[in-house]
């Protein structure tokens, strides 16, 4: 049967991938951010989980707005990353497992999360960036791993409280599954960060500190929140941190704080790193 | 036919892209999103007004466009991310355009963000359990 063994966090921003592809990581702007993702890394070596499931947002690689999914599951073998309009060199494909995808699919849909199947998609920085962070790039990727889209980017965008539950679902549809594997569940993005408008450059560094404590012990906080109290507080793209959210909700009630980490500011952004443990491994 | 109000309406400085946006900028977004192809980048960067034509962008946006106007276009309803297509390989960083957004250097940008994180080891000291190198 498969088990969650835990789930981790991770800014995505574009800068943290330019920064592993420029070797600029132990430069002093970047060391604090990176050395703080060695715990992070250490867990994930010892534990060598089998599948990630990798929940973030595309910024307009795979979805144009002519169709926007709420949630988004890749239901594919592979999925390339490609050029957002910057020019960089896209990293290696990336396995998927479709069998497992099509099962959580079915699981998430009986449970009323009638989710968007993908058979074709483009992983965008969102999804590449925490995957380089935690495992450097690499020509062969040494997780299976399985994208989970959620609109953070065209509103109406799911409340903190739907994505909480669509976590719980994920939990159900996950331990459901026959096959033994050891599942990770990756929450990316945020935390506040505002790049838009004249308010751009917005960082609450205590209204973070807040966010990953209560994400940790008390996650049902957050979701008492509106999507526009939370814009007000962390940014119009901080709004990304209730995909943390879908990665806790997919935990058990009670988890093990394995590591955290803040940093601020790392570009235009405060970045977290949760590892939370399941309970039982 | 009216568009409904919303309590994000009076965050200030704050252009929340809604369906408001994303309706009445659909044109826009779209050539901007045309920027992921290099081609589209070569063909804007031969005949941007031409570009613009294709895409079918009335003059408001067009003008917009042809200025580099980044305010402008996303008060009119561009995506920040989108944005991002066309400032990111002209050399305006999302810095530079938060810079610009603000009327400030891109020095002056970063210095305000850096200063977010005074007093950041303390703060994490305080809380307790993080990460202290």
């Amino acid at each position: 049967m498969a088990r969650i063994i835990g789930g981790v966090t991770s800014s995505h921003i574009p800068a943290v991938g330019n920064a592993i592809a420029n070797g600029l990581t132990q430069e002093p702007y970047w060391k604090r951010f990176f050395d703080g993702y060695e715990p992070a890394k250490a867990w994930l070596q010892k534990h060598q989980p089998d599948v990630a499931i990798v929940v973030y947002n595309d910024h307009g690689l795979n979805f144009f707005l002519d169709k926007v999914p709420t949630f988004a599951l890749g239901c594919a073998d592979t999925y390339s990353n490609a050029d957002e309009g910057w020019a960089l060199k896209p990293v290696s494909p990336f396995t998927g497992n479709a069998p497992f995808s099509w099962h959580l699919a079915e699981r998430l849909v009986e449970q009323e999360f009638d989710i968007c199947t993908c058979q074709e998609m483009r992983v965008d920085h969102g999804f590449v960036n925490p995957i380089r962070a935690l495992y450097g790039t690499r020509d062969v990727w040494p997780i299976a791993t399985i994208p989970l889209a959620v609109n953070t980017v065209q509103h109406p965008v799911p409340s903190a409280l739907r994505c909480f539950k669509l976590g719980r679902a994920l939990r159900a549809a996950i331990e459901s599954y026959d096959d033994d594997l050891k599942v990770v569940v990756f929450g990316t993005g945020g935390l506040s960060h505002q790049l838009q408008g004249e308010r751009a450059g917005l960082i609450d560094v205590d209204f973070d500190l807040e966010c990953m404590d209560r994400i940790a012990s008390d996650p049902e906080w957050l979701t008492r929140f509106t999507n526009s109290e939370i814009m007000r507080r962390t940014g119009t793209e901080g709004i990304e941190t209730i995909m943390w959210l879908v990665m806790r909700g997919a935990l058990p009630e009670n988890v093990k704080v394995v590591h955290k980490h803040y940093h601020a500011p790392i570009s235009n952004t405060g970045a977290g790193v949760l590892v939370l443990e399941n309970a039982f491994i | 036919m009216s568009w409904s109000p919303h309590d994000y309406d009076d965050i200030e400085g704050t252009y929340v892209f809604d369906g408001k946006h994303a309706h009445g900028a659909y044109a826009l977004n779209k050539l901007l999103f045309s920027f992921c192809e290099e081609s589209s980048r070569s063909e804007f960067e031969r005949d941007p007004a031409a570009y613009c034509d294709k895409y079918g962008l009335d003059t408001r946006y067009r003008q917009l466009v042809l200025t580099q106007d980044f305010l402008g276009m996303l008060r009119a309803g561009a995506n920040i991310y989108y944005l991002a297509k066309m400032a990111i390989p002209r050399g305006t960083s999302v810095q530079d355009a938060g810079a610009r957004f603000q009327g400030i250097t891109t020095e002056e940008f970063q210095q305000k963000l850096l200063a977010k994180g005074d007093g950041l080891v303390d703060k994490l000291s305080a809380r307790g359990g993080y990460w202290v190198g």
